[in-house]
């Protein structure tokens, strides 16, 4: 059972080399400002639905993503814009599906952060928390049974979905199986409102590791060094052959739910602890610590992303909606089976 | 030779293993125990490798099936029973039935439910839960009622590239013998006269078409001429066969052995009543199991549940109208 522990501050600048540190924070700025554009739209009512930033949690997601290859796979949640950018997801892709565009990958039937695409092996999230981790095992598990080595399935999650069925079930049939998969838990302290004493009751959630037989690795989700470390550690194991991973990172979610939600319940102690330091601004101190970047290269990294970002969403504006006249109103893909009724015919 | 139901599902899952390297077997004791009804018997030993026991995680072998899907594999899932299939009905309605108008991925799961009840069985392993299913879009549920259906509609669901809920009898597993197994077939999404006649039309379909069988030959004996359409699939569901048997007798009574809740019965009539309504004589019927948990003792499971001889009852209420 291995147990890697990073705090803040510990061999940092050893381990991670300036480039790799520089990529992460561009894919977390990057993020950052897709989330602001997309709460920005949602603020203008451009947004059918709901809008879910990943705001504080960042550092973790970009990690993420950086550590798996481009042949793994990556189930991702509510929260990992930085991770499905880093994974190699675009912000056609996630503006498409905000706004419901026909030529994104959801075509309009899903919206928000339920999107992916399968064969990319960026899974699209259900809704139902817990619900992707055994899928991922399904992929890891065939990919095992057509003699493909070396693949990696990473799975996001926050602290609440670790109290479902679901979760429990697949990570069992994960330890099973032995399955190179890493399940990365943000506890970001609320699941919606409800805090982590109405959800479990062990002292630290990695604790859960060991009653499943698998290896797990604590880590501080505001400290970009320790992210980017522990994940590549994480994933190394598990495709190196020794298991399941559980990664629980702490931190705090820096928003509401979604953006309806103002998340009143969390209280000022708890945004003023160390748990609600903002991850993107200590990566940017870390920068300028360091002189690898100094306040005015920030500046125009910052305005330069804004304008792609702009770029890239503007067309998606002004793209074709779906349009139920010729959707094809079918749910099988075997045609013959879908069943045609009469009242399909009369709009 | 004979060849029983069960038989017929083992051999099925044999073909589909031989002739396909993308299928594999997933559940419960289903590797060396050869399933709790012996329905994947020497298959592990014939297919190594591809016959793999399941920890009891319903939700988690389906979300398995799931991703083997995606990466291009064709599950065959064992439930142990029907009735625990519910522990995993998020991933088969949620996760499964909505993974291809998603995505445009298809997703080729068959997922095979021991159902119906046997004597002695009780509330808990006895149920007959296709209709939930069915009231889902994207998954395809059978119900095969005979043995030559039971082995070519498994080979055929296992070809779908959609998820297929396969309900197979339990009561029938033993108790039905055919001589051989059949080289064609009616293809998926067609029901079956199984029996003709011109006075009433019973529709019904997996185990309840052999008691409507039997009905009708004891309704011949009194001059009646009963139809007897089994269903064989119930999504999609074969509306014309139904309605061109209405048409033909003028009266139909639906039968199956869920619960009377809504159901294929309640949809079957819908559909007559809306589409064929001029071709009934008198008001179509159904008859149902009762809206109770199904019991244990033999002596109230039998009253819980449609016979022969209620079936025939029924028929006969409608035939004097
Ligand atoms: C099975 C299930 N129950 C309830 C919900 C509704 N829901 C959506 S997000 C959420 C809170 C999730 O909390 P957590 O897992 O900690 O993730 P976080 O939102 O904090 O990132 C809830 C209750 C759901 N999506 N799935």
């Amino acid at each position: 059972m291995s147990q890697t522990v990073l705090e803040s501050g510990d061999t940092a600048d050893t381990v991670v080399s300036s480039g790799k540190y520089l990529t992460a924070y561009r894919y977390m700025l990057r993020a950052r400002l897709l989330d602001d554009k997309f709460a920005a739209l949602y603020r203008a009512g451009k947004i059918h639905g709901g809008v879910f930033l990943g705001r504080g949690q960042e550092a973790l997601s970009v990690a993420i993503g950086l550590a798996l290859k481009k042949t793994d796979v990556f189930a991702p949640l509510i929260r990992d814009a930085a991770g499905r950018l880093a994974f190699g997801e675009t912000v056609a892709d996630a503006a498409r599906t905000y706004l419901g565009s026909s030529l994104g990958p959801m075509r309009g039937r899903d919206g928000n952060v339920h999107r992916g695409r399968p064969r990319d092996g960026l899974l699209p999230m259900i809704s139902h928390l817990g619900a992707m981790i055994s899928v991922v095992n399904g992929i890891l598990f065939a990919r095992r049974l057509k003699g493909i080595s070396g693949t990696v399935g990473a799975v996001a999650l926050g602290e609440g979905a670790t109290s479902t069925g679901a979760f429990h079930e697949a990570l069992n049939q994960a330890a099973v199986e032995k399955l190179p998969l890493v399940l990365v838990v943000a506890n970001n302290q609320f699941a919606y409102s409800t805090p982590n004493d109405r959800q479990f009751a062990c002292a630290d959630l990695a604790d859960k590791a060991a009653g499943y037989g698998v290896e797990s690795h604590s880590v501080d989700g505001t400290d970009l060094t320790a992210c980017l470390q522990t994940l590549e550690a994480a994933v190394a194991r598990a495709r190196a052959g020794h298991g399941p991973q559980l990664v629980v990172a702490q931190l705090l979610r820096l928003c509401g739910h979604g953006e309806h939600d103002d998340a009143g319940y969390i209280t000022p102690q708890l945004k003023n602890s160390a748990l609600g330091r903002d991850c993107l601004k200590l990566a940017e101190d870390f920068l300028v610590g360091k002189k690898w970047a100094d306040t005015a290269q920030l500046a125009v990294w910052r305005s330069e992303t804004i304008r792609e970002i702009d770029d890239a969403v503007a067309p998606v504006q002004r793209e074709p909606a779906p349009d139920p006249f010729t959707e094809e109103w079918q749910a099988l893909s075997t045609k013959h089976l879908n069943e045609i009724r009469p009242d399909d015919f009369e709009i | 030779m004979s060849i029983t139901y069960l038989d017929a599902i083992r051999e099925a899952q044999a073909h589909a293993l031989r002739d396909d390297p993308r299928v594999f077997i997933y559940g419960q004791d289903v590797a060396a125990f050869g399933g709790a009804f012996k329905a994947t018997k020497n298959l592990a030993v014939e297919f190594p490798g591809r016959v793999i026991d399941a920890p009891i995680s319903e939700d988690a072998i389906i979300g398995m099936a799931v991703g083997a899907a995606i990466e291009g594999l064709r599950p065959i899932i064992e439930m142990q029973f029907a009735d625990f299939s519910t522990v995993g009905f998020n991933q088969i309605v949620n996760q499964a039935a909505t993974l291809f108008w998603r995505t445009n991925v298809p997703c080729p799961i068959t997922v095979r439910l021991p159902f119906g009840g046997t004597s002695g069985g009780g509330p808990f392993h006895s149920q007959s839960i296709e209709a939930i299913y069915a009231h889902y879009p994207g998954l395809v549920v059978l119900t095969p009622a005979t043995v030559e259906d039971a082995y070519s509609m498994l080979i055929e669901a296992v070809a779908i590239d959609d998820p297929v809920i396969f309900c197979e009898h339990k009561f029938l597993y033993r108790h039905l013998k055919a001589e051989k197994l059949p080289s064609e077939a009616l293809p998926i999404g067609k029901a079956r006269i199984a029996r003709e006649g011109r006075d009433l039309t019973i529709v019904a379909y997996s185990a309840m078409v052999h008691d409507a069988l039997e009905a009708a030959t004891e309704l011949a004996t009194e001059g009646w001429q009963v139809e007897v359409v089994d269903l064989r699939s119930i999504k999609p569901l074969d509306t014309d066969t139904i309605i061109a048997s209405v048409a033909r007798t003028g009266r139909l009574l639906c039968v199956g052995e869920a619960f009377p809740w809504g159901g294929v019965t309640a949809e079957v009539i819908a559909r007559v009543s809306s589409e064929g309504f001029g071709l009934l004589d008198v008001p179509p019927q159904r008859l149902n199991a009762k809206d109770t948990p199904i019991p244990y003792h033999p002596n109230l499971w039998l009253a819980h549940r449609p016979t022969p001889q209620t079936v025939a009852a029924a028929a006969r209420n409608l035939l004097r109208q």
